[in-house]
């Protein structure tokens, strides 16, 4: 516990996290990037989980188990996204998102 | 009423007949069905008889006026509260003398179909067909009720579709069937309406109440009115257009000539004697209500009648076919019968009544006679053509004899049975309506002329049938004899104490004023058919080519049926039905595929947001969550 | 276990029994006997409930069972028959039974074709047992959806498309139920308390008029559309046309009756009010089609259109009859729903049996078949005189009630309309004996025909026992007719609010 650094100063960082993994997720075309993003994307929520409450509801605990409850699965997500980009990689010979469309109408 | 429920099995024993051959058809041989069918005919003749009898000279008086006798009632259908079918037997003149008539007629052409379709492949067929049509025809006299009448009126329609549509692979056959069910069934829907119409009125079907001079139907002829009718005589005339279609008046009677298509010995029973007056007896059986409460329609009546009875018999003096005059000649004889009911008054003044009904008993006896002499003609000769005959009397001695006396009696020579019947007509008419009784008079003449013309040309004239032709077998000829015996007593029969408007005595005698006159028209047009047709000889044909058009026109049956087919094949099938069709399917239908192509096209103007590119839909996803929130925050 | 719920049970049963046949000898004898137990119990159910009626049960429905089902919606398996749905019951027996023996000889996915088809009777059957609106919504749904299969696996012709609109027709009716059923179900307790969606009940909640005049047509155009209400009964031909023998004959026999049955029972009953406003429409309507699709059906040529037209003809005539709101005629609606099914199951079955030796259902192609299959021809000589209104067989009762039911209406309005529906019948007239000359009699058509069978003993079977029935009410209609008549009660005293 850091003494003196309020709430919101965590609340910006996550922020700051948030948006730029928003970002990141809709300008990058290459699908790890994207994938590094969305890591981004998550853990500005697992901060965010885990600040308010420390700060708001110090007595209890379901933030924290929620944070770790979120790293397990973006860890599994990141396992599952990798091997289909491998594959992908296979049959494309690229991971660029815009190659990727065969799902549509 | 007790001691006479047997009445109801005269028209069930042919019923089940038919059953049994019907039902057995493949296991019976032909002649055991035959025995099966004559035998039930005979059995309900001998109950007919005796049932008859019993009421004309034992219980059918009281105190010298004749009841209406409910012999056996059931109630079979259930509408509302007043208004029930009933199955039952009426007992009354009228249907007493009608049982004897049907049963003896049928019992006769059943006899004599032994000989007539001897061999032929449907032989079973055929008994369980007429079985069917006696049932009907019994019980369509036997009707307690306007429904229980309109059912059986059915039935007899049904079993005559079948029996003309007999030969079921000759085209001309079954066109034929088709016709006469479809223009009598056009008729019944006049009777159907005039029946719901005539019930909801009087709040019954039943015959006793309709008729009663105190009954619902004759004392509230105020009521409503439609087009200057009331709803009574509206409801009679609809009634009666049943009965014309059935009784093949002008002009609903176009499928009567055709249906002589139908086996000889059911033109003779179904298109001669019975069915075809039932539309007479339907008539007379709601006489009263006529006579009371609807004197318009009696009125139509009796010109229908009249205009029927001059039409047909001009009409029979051109055709060439010995089954189709006969046919045109029955016409002719029923509108005889329907002029006279329409010519009558009720009570005192029922002559006609009394003569209308008179002339259907002995016209049975006669025509029947006629056409069962006829099928023992095409029997022998195998042709329908009056030309292609000819000379026949030394070859059918019993054949000739009897069909004379049917011609004698048709044309109303003393003391044959036509000429009392007739004669009372005319005499009915004289007293009514000078008009009628000119055409009555008119129609006196020329059907004694058509039928001499036949006979002349089909027993005189040379011969032009190559061999011999052989008499009938005696199961055919001993039905004629009998016929001719009927025919030659059935006028003696004193109607006028039997069969009377109300039930009780009817002063007459002959009216030799009227006979006279009649009697001489008939004998001229016996000569003039001798002269033109006794020998070959080219008058005739100078007589047609003279006359023209109008000899044209009555060969051709005056157009009528030309314009029936225009009007169904045309008008109905092509300017109705055809459009009909073509609107379900591409209007109301294609409005249906029109809902799912539309739905359709909407979603092929969608589908393109699905474009397989992860931005977009994370975009989509980003500004769904925004707006979300900021209707969220907007709602507050 | 109780009877009615028997009528459920044994065609489960005989589901689960076809599921282990082994081939198709197997299957069609094990439909054929669970069908014909489901025949003698449903005779058994007739005799039960005269039985009860002669010993003085005077209540609505008998035979009443209830068991919560879902507690809380109030949703209830809620079962109990009138005299109508007696009669009803009797007749999907009758036509269920008689569509097993004339699938006899299917040969493709014979096990799937038997248990959508018995699928599809339980379906019905449970239509005419329950009391629950949901129950019975359940099941009418449970009717419509193996129709789908039916018609889209061992249809002939244009078959996708016509299961396709077929389906989408009745789910567009289905929808609009939906919204007519909750909305009778969140007015039911006007005062408070708990919902319901039993039709007993319902029948004693007092409904705002504004509310049944919003009810009303979704009810009963919802039926409507599985009736052949027109203008939506352009399913039906193609529909009819497109199904294998047996699913044209349990479609027209008994689906299309659901709904006559439920605008009576449902649309009617509950919304009498707006039954009386606004019946007008609708009877125009179907007055219309009574005598439209008549006339529609003399150009049509192929055999299984001119029998779907008729229908089309003959169901309006149940619809109008209903509309006409009175006890007769209302009584001649249901008289009319069970002849038209014993009759048009009857052609249909008589069409398959000729289509399958002919091979062609274009009338103009067929000739003299009379000589060739008598006793095939002859079947369809009296279904044809059933149709056209024949005295001693059933239709001639069915329309002659509705007829006289209909006229005792004293307007002009409504005896116009019956005029017009009443000429029907010589246009009937006129399509039947077409089609009777045309194929049955004149010269045989070809030589190839001497070589044609007359009918099997499976074929006997199925239009004996059709036309048993049909006979049978035509002869001596009494007794049904007494049995319907007391159950029209209640809701003739609902509609004239007595």
């Amino acid at each position: 516990m850091i003494e003196g650094v309020p709430l919101s100063h965590i609340l910006v960082v996550s922020s700051i996290m948030f948006f730029v993994g928003v970002y990141g997720f809709v300008t990058r075309k290459n699908l790890l990037t994207m994938l590094i993003s969305t890591e981004l994307i998550l853990n500005a929520v697992n901060i965010n989980f885990v600040a308010f409450n420390r700060y708001l509801y110090p007595d209890k605990m379901e933030g924290h188990f929620f944070s770790l409850f979120i790293i397990a699965i973006a860890a599994a997500e990141a396992a599952v996204a990798i091997a289909i980009f491998i594959s992908l990689y296979r049959n494309l010979k690229s991971i660029d998102v815009e190659d990727v469309d065969s799902l549509k109408h | 009423m007790p001691g006479l429920e047997h009445t109801i099995l005269i028209p069930l024993i042919p019923f089940f007949a038919f059953l049994v051959i019907g039902l057995l058809n493949k296991t019976l041989s032909p002649k055991v069905a035959g025995m099966i069918g004559i035998t039930g005919i005979l059995a309900s003749t001998i109950l007919a008889y005796q049932v008859a009898l019993g009421y004309f000279f034992s219980f059918g008086q009281v105190d010298g006026v004749f009841q209406k006798i409910i012999a056996y009632k059931t109630s079979w259908l259930q509408f509302t509260d007043s208004l029930v079918i009933e199955m039952g037997a009426i007992l009354d003149p009228i249907s007493a003398m009608m049982l004897v008539v049907i049963t003896t007629v049928s019992s006769l052409v059943f006899i004599y179909s032994w000989g007539y379709m001897k061999g032929e492949s449907g032989f079973s067929r055929f008994y369980a067909f007429l079985s069917l049509f006696s049932f009907s025809m019994l019980g369509l006299v036997l009707a307690t009720n306007l429904f229980q009448m309109y059912m059986f009126w059915e039935l007899v329609g049904v079993s005559s579709y079948l029996l003309i549509g007999f030969y079921y692979d000759k085209a001309a056959a079954v066109a034929a069937s088709k016709k006469a069910f479809i223009v009598t069934r056009f008729a019944d829907l006049g009777f159907l309406i005039g029946i719901l119409l005539l019930s909801f009125h009087t709040g019954t079907f039943d015959f006793q109440l309709l008729t009663d001079p105190n009954g619902p139907a004759i004392t509230s002829v105020g009521g409503a009115t439609f087009m200057g009718l009331s709803v009574v005589s509206l409801s009679l005339l609809l009634i009666f257009i049943g009965g014309a279609g059935k009784s093949a008046m002008f002009p609903l009677h176009i499928w009567l000539p055709d249906a002589m298509e139908g086996p000889t010995p059911v033109s003779a029973l179904i298109h001669a004697a019975t069915m075809v007056v039932a539309g007479v007896y339907l008539v007379a059986r709601l006489f009263p209500v006529f006579a009371f409460a609807a004197p318009e329609a009696l009125e139509v009546v009796a010109y229908i009648g009249a205009f029927t009875a001059l039409f047909a018999a001009v009409v029979a003096c051109t055709q060439p076919d010995i089954k189709r005059v006969l046919a045109y000649s029955t016409m002719s004889q029923i509108g005889y019968m329907m002029l006279a009911l329409g010519v009558s008054g009720f009570g005192e003044d029922g002559l006609g009544y009394t003569a209308s009904m008179f002339h259907l008993f002995t016209h049975a006896f006669f025509k029947a006679l006629l056409f069962l002499g006829a099928g023992s003609i095409i029997h022998a000769v195998h042709t329908n053509d009056i030309f292609k005959m000819g000379g026949l009397r030394k070859f059918m001695p019993i054949t000739h004899i009897t069909f004379l006396i049917a011609c004698l009696a048709i044309a109303g020579i003393p003391p044959f049975a036509g000429f009392f019947s007739k004669d009372e007509i005319l005499a009915a008419a004289l007293v009514s309506n000078k008009l009628i009784f000119g055409v009555g008079f008119a129609v006196a003449g020329l059907t004694a002329f058509y039928m001499f013309r036949l006979y002349f040309m089909v027993f005189w004239n040379e011969a032009k049938i190559e061999g011999a032709p052989h008499e009938s077998p005696s199961v055919m000829t001993i039905p004629l004899i009998i016929l001719a015996i009927g025919s030659l007593v059935a006028g003696f029969v004193p109607f006028n104490e039997l069969v009377t408007s109300n039930g009780s005595l009817l002063a007459t005698e002959l009216h030799w004023e009227v006979a006279a006159p009649s009697v001489a028209i008939g004998l001229i047009g016996i000569v003039v058919a001798m002269v033109m047709y006794r020998k070959a000889s080219n008058l005739p044909s100078k007589l047609s080519s003279s006359l023209g058009g109008i000899y044209k026109a009555a060969y051709s049956k005056f157009y009528i049926d030309e314009v029936y087919m225009f009007v169904t094949k045309k008008v109905i099938f092509n300017l109705i039905s055809r459009p009909i069709a073509w609107f379900d399917r591409n209007i109301i239908d294609a409005f249906m595929d029109m809902t799912a192509k539309m739905t359709n096209l909407v979603s092929e103007g969608i589908k393109e947001m699905q474009s397989g590119q992860l931005h977009y839909y994370a975009i989509y996803f980003a500004s769904g969550a925004i707006l979300f929130v900021v209707l969220m925050l907007w709602m507050r | 276990m109780d009877l009615l719920t028997l009528h459920i049970v044994v065609p489960v049963l005989t589901l689960i029994g076809i599921a282990f046949a082994r081939n198709l000898q197997q299957t069609r004898t094990i439909a054929a006997i669970g069908m014909g137990i489901q025949l003698l119990q449903s005779v058994n159910l007739v005799f039960a409930f005269l039985a009860e009626r002669r010993g003085g049960n005077t209540a609505e429905v008998v035979f009443a069972k209830s068991i919560v089902w879902f507690e809380s919606l109030n949703i209830r398996y809620d079962i109990g028959v009138d005299g109508i749905s007696v009669a009803m019951i009797l007749l999907t027996s009758v036509v269920i039974f008689t569509g097993v023996f004339a699938s006899w000889e299917t040969k493709d996915l014979y096990k799937e074709f038997f248990i959508s088809l018995i699928l599809l009777a339980a379906g019905v059957f449970g239509f005419f047992i329950s009391l629950d609106l949901f129950l019975m919504f359940l099941f009418f749904e449970l009717a419509v959806i193996p129709m789908y299969l039916l018609i889209g696996i061992w249809g002939s012709g244009k078959k996708e498309y016509a299961a396709m609109k077929l389906t989408l027709m009745l789910m567009a009716g289905s929808a609009l139920l939906v919204v007519g059923i909750l909305g009778l179900y969140f007015n039911s307790a006007p005062g408070g308390g708990q919902y319901t969606f039993n039709i007993i009940e319902l029948s004693k909640v007092v409904f705002p008029i504004e509310l049944q005049r919003f009810l009303f047509p979704f009810i009963f155009i919802g039926f409507g559309v599985i009736g052949a209400l027109f203008p939506f009964h352009t399913w039906s031909p193609d529909g009819h046309s497109s199904a294998p023998t047996a699913v044209s004959m349990l479609h027209a026999g008994v689906l299309m009756k659901l709904g006559g049955y439920g605008c009576l029972k449902v649309a009617i009953y509950l919304l009498p009010e707006a039954a009386n406003e606004l019946a007008w429409i609708f009877l125009l309507a179907t007055g219309i089609s009574v005598i439209y699709g008549a006339l529609g059906t003399i150009a049509q040529k192929d055999l299984k259109y001119i029998n779907a037209y008729s229908s089309v003809s003959h169901c309006g005539l149940v619809l109008f009859a209903i509309l006409m709101l009175n006890k007769t005629a209302s009584n001649g609606a249901v008289l009319q729903m069970i002849s038209h099914g014993l009759m048009t199951a009857l052609f249909f079955a008589l069409i398959g049996m000729i289509y399958a030796r002919t091979k062609t259902r274009i009338i103009t192609e067929m000739s003299g078949i009379l000589k060739v299959m008598p006793f095939l021809s002859v079947c369809y000589v009296i279904a044809g005189l059933a149709s056209l209104g024949l005295p001693g067989l059933s239709g001639f009762v069915a329309e002659m009630t509705i007829f006289v039911g209909a006229f005792q209406h004293q307007d002009v309005f409504h005896r116009v309309l019956t005029i017009i529906a009443v000429s029907s019948i010589v246009v009937t007239a006129v399509y039947i004996l077409r089609v009777v000359g045309m194929i049955l009699m004149g010269p045989v058509k070809e030589e190839t025909y001497s070589a044609f069978s007359d009918a099997t003993w499976y074929e006997k079977v199925a239009t004996v026992a059709l036309i048993i029935g049909i006979a049978g009410i035509g002869m001596a209609p009494l007794w049904l007719s007494d049995m319907i008549l007391n159950s029209l009660d209640p809701i003739i005293s609902a509609i004239t609010g007595i």
